[in-house]
């Protein structure tokens, strides 16, 4: 009915509109809330928040923890994602729902878990205290419960990437002679940043806002554990500017990243986002 | 990546579970079955609010309430004090508030939701100090949390217990066996700053704590094989007190006046004795 001149020109008629229309709910449910949040904020109060040590505190644990989880998330994930994506192997279904279970766990739940593991009287944790490490309770702790939590959101997306790879490329490498680093480093890498980067992000931004887990294994303590969700949900019981004040700057780091990384996506695909 | 079919019905599952868990525990109580025969009206819930630490001596006192009021189903959400007065101000839905202190009644009094002067007592707490049964860290005296190195577990500041204790800790300084700086030496301890009375609790049952200092209704009957007990002398204790008030918009202001009556009257003030409250005077 409608006539195409190229893949993605598309005459809009009453029924495009009408399709179209669906997609509100949805998209009015993220963006209204949001826009609420942004209004109530006074920008005085956002000033003489971000001023007050806790908020400072808050914030710099949580960037700093995330930013670390991240590096680990990469390092560590990029080679479970290459053999989820690009090898077949027994039990590979098993593996692959193992990848899955941190997500679907309830925080609480991974919270304990966590707990009853690394902590002083948990299995791994019970080793690691005679060798005079402590884990729960430090930033330590907030970064495995983010790795716990986020990795598998880096995993997924990045096996998807490079699993998204044609065979035939990787053959022809190395029929031109190429390494297994070599073709990891020029042939696939490149060929899969748009997954591994937007993969980060998801994995980044879980942790940013993880909070259940974090609560019971790390615990609350102002300057040391405590990351903006923390002191979010705290705040919300002193003093709710506060607490506003907090998700507000919670959003803005968010949105940003996720505006920088697009960007950058978008740069590397020469495609319009 | 696709799990496998039963992976999936159990990570959906999973989800659903979670998706109607919420933060605070919602607990309902299923009415007593009524007699046979007898017609049943559309029943009536009541919605009480109370502060975490009356989880079990609440629970009791509803299931005996639904007993002597048949078609009533009493419904508890238990949480910090603190969280329960911010959701009521926020307008959640509540017949009754029941606080661990007075301060977040006041916060809901001058907020409008409940008529100043309604409220009223109905029970007291004291504080007390818990160790895992272990005891690795040789705590034997009040004095001993001072020691360097442990891992002490408190409310937030926010939380009634949680500021009680910083009041029982800043008594010590009139006190001549503890050192000047005894709190700063107990505070400097301090790992994590729990959300609720009952956070703390089980940071100690599972030795992650050293100690926590907690109500003595947390260390009564079912905690008291789990943990040790370090009693706080008086003279330093600090007596909690819990007022009681219904909601301004309750639907059913009849039925709420009866169960704070219940929860006041000598059966009521039993109960609560038995789980380590402290019922008021005559």
């Amino acid at each position: 009915m409608s006539k195409s001149k190229s893949p993605i020109k598309i005459q809009i008629t009453s029924k495009e509109h009408l399709w179209r229309l669906t997609t509100l709910p949805l998209l009015l449910l993220f963006a209204v809330p949001i826009l609420i949040l942004l209004t109530r904020t006074m920008p005085g109060h956002l000033i003489n928040n971000l001023q007050k040590k806790e908020v400072i505190q808050a914030i710099s644990i949580s960037l700093r923890t995330t930013t670390i989880s991240l590096f680990i998330t990469i390092l560590l994930g990029t080679p479970v994602a290459y053999l989820m994506g690009r090898r077949s192997f027994p039990l590979k279904r098993l593996i692959d729902a193992l990848i899955d279970l941190p997500t679907v766990l309830p925080p609480s739940v991974a919270g304990v878990a966590l707990l009853i593991t690394f902590g002083r009287k948990g299995l791994l944790g019970g080793v690691l205290e005679n060798w005079g490490v402590q884990v729960a309770f430090t930033q330590a702790a907030v970064i495995i419960t983010q790795l716990f939590i986020g990795s598998p959101f880096f995993i997924r997306a990045a096996s998807l990437g490079f699993g998204s790879i044609d065979p035939d490329i990787e053959q022809a490498a190395q029929l031109d002679g190429a390494g297994r680093w070599q073709i990891f480093r020029y042939i696939i890498l490149p060929l899969s940043q748009n997954a591994l980067l937007s993969g980060s992000m998801m994995s980044w931004a879980r942790s940013l806002g993880e909070f259940g887990a974090t609560m019971i294994f790390a615990g609350n303590f102002p300057g040391r554990t405590q990351t903006m969700p923390t002191a979010i949900y705290l705040g919300f019981e002193i003093d709710l500017e506060l607490a506003l004040t907090l998700s507000v700057i919670l959003l803005a780091i968010a949105l940003i990243t996720v505006l920088v990384v697009k960007a950058i996506a978008a740069r590397n695909d020469n495609r319009i986002w | 990546m696709r799990a496998p079919p039963a992976i999936l019905i159990l990570t959906i599952t999973l989800v659903f579970i979670h998706i109607f868990s919420a933060c605070s525990t919602i607990l309902p109580t299923q009415p007593e079955n009524a007699q046979q025969g007898q017609n049943i009206t559309a029943e009536t819930t009541l919605l009480i609010l109370a502060a975490a630490s009356l989880s079990e001596s609440f629970v009791e006192i509803g299931l005996v309430f639904e007993k002597s009021h048949p078609g009533v189903h009493v419904i508890f959400n238990f949480a910090g004090s603190q969280q329960l007065a911010q959701q009521i101000v926020q307008g959640a839905p509540a017949d009754v508030f029941a606080s661990a202190n007075q301060k977040h009644m006041d916060v809901v009094i001058s907020d409008g939701r409940i008529q100043k002067g309604s409220d009223q007592p109905f029970a007291n707490n004291r504080l007390i100090v818990i160790l895992p049964n272990e005891n690795h860290a040789d705590i034997l005296t009040l004095q001993d949390l001072a020691k360097p190195g442990l891992r002490l577990v408190v409310a937030a500041e926010e939380v009634p217990v949680g500021l009680y204790s910083q009041e029982f800790l800043s008594r010590t300084v009139l006190d001549a066996s503890f050192d000047p700086d005894y709190k700063e030496k107990v505070m400097a301890n301090v790992v994590s700053y729990e959300n609720n009375v009952k956070a703390v609790v089980s940071k100690v049952i599972l030795g992650e704590a050293d100690a926590g200092i907690v109500y003595t209704s947390d260390s009564s009957e079912n905690n008291a094989k789990n943990i040790l007990q370090l009693p706080i002398p008086d003279n330093l204790n600090v007596t909690a007190v819990y007022p009681i008030a219904p909601l301004k918009d309750s639907h059913h202001p009849m039925l709420t006046k009866a169960f704070i009556d219940f929860v006041i009257s000598p059966e009521g003030q039993e109960i609560l004795a038995r789980h380590g409250l402290i019922a008021l005077g005559p």
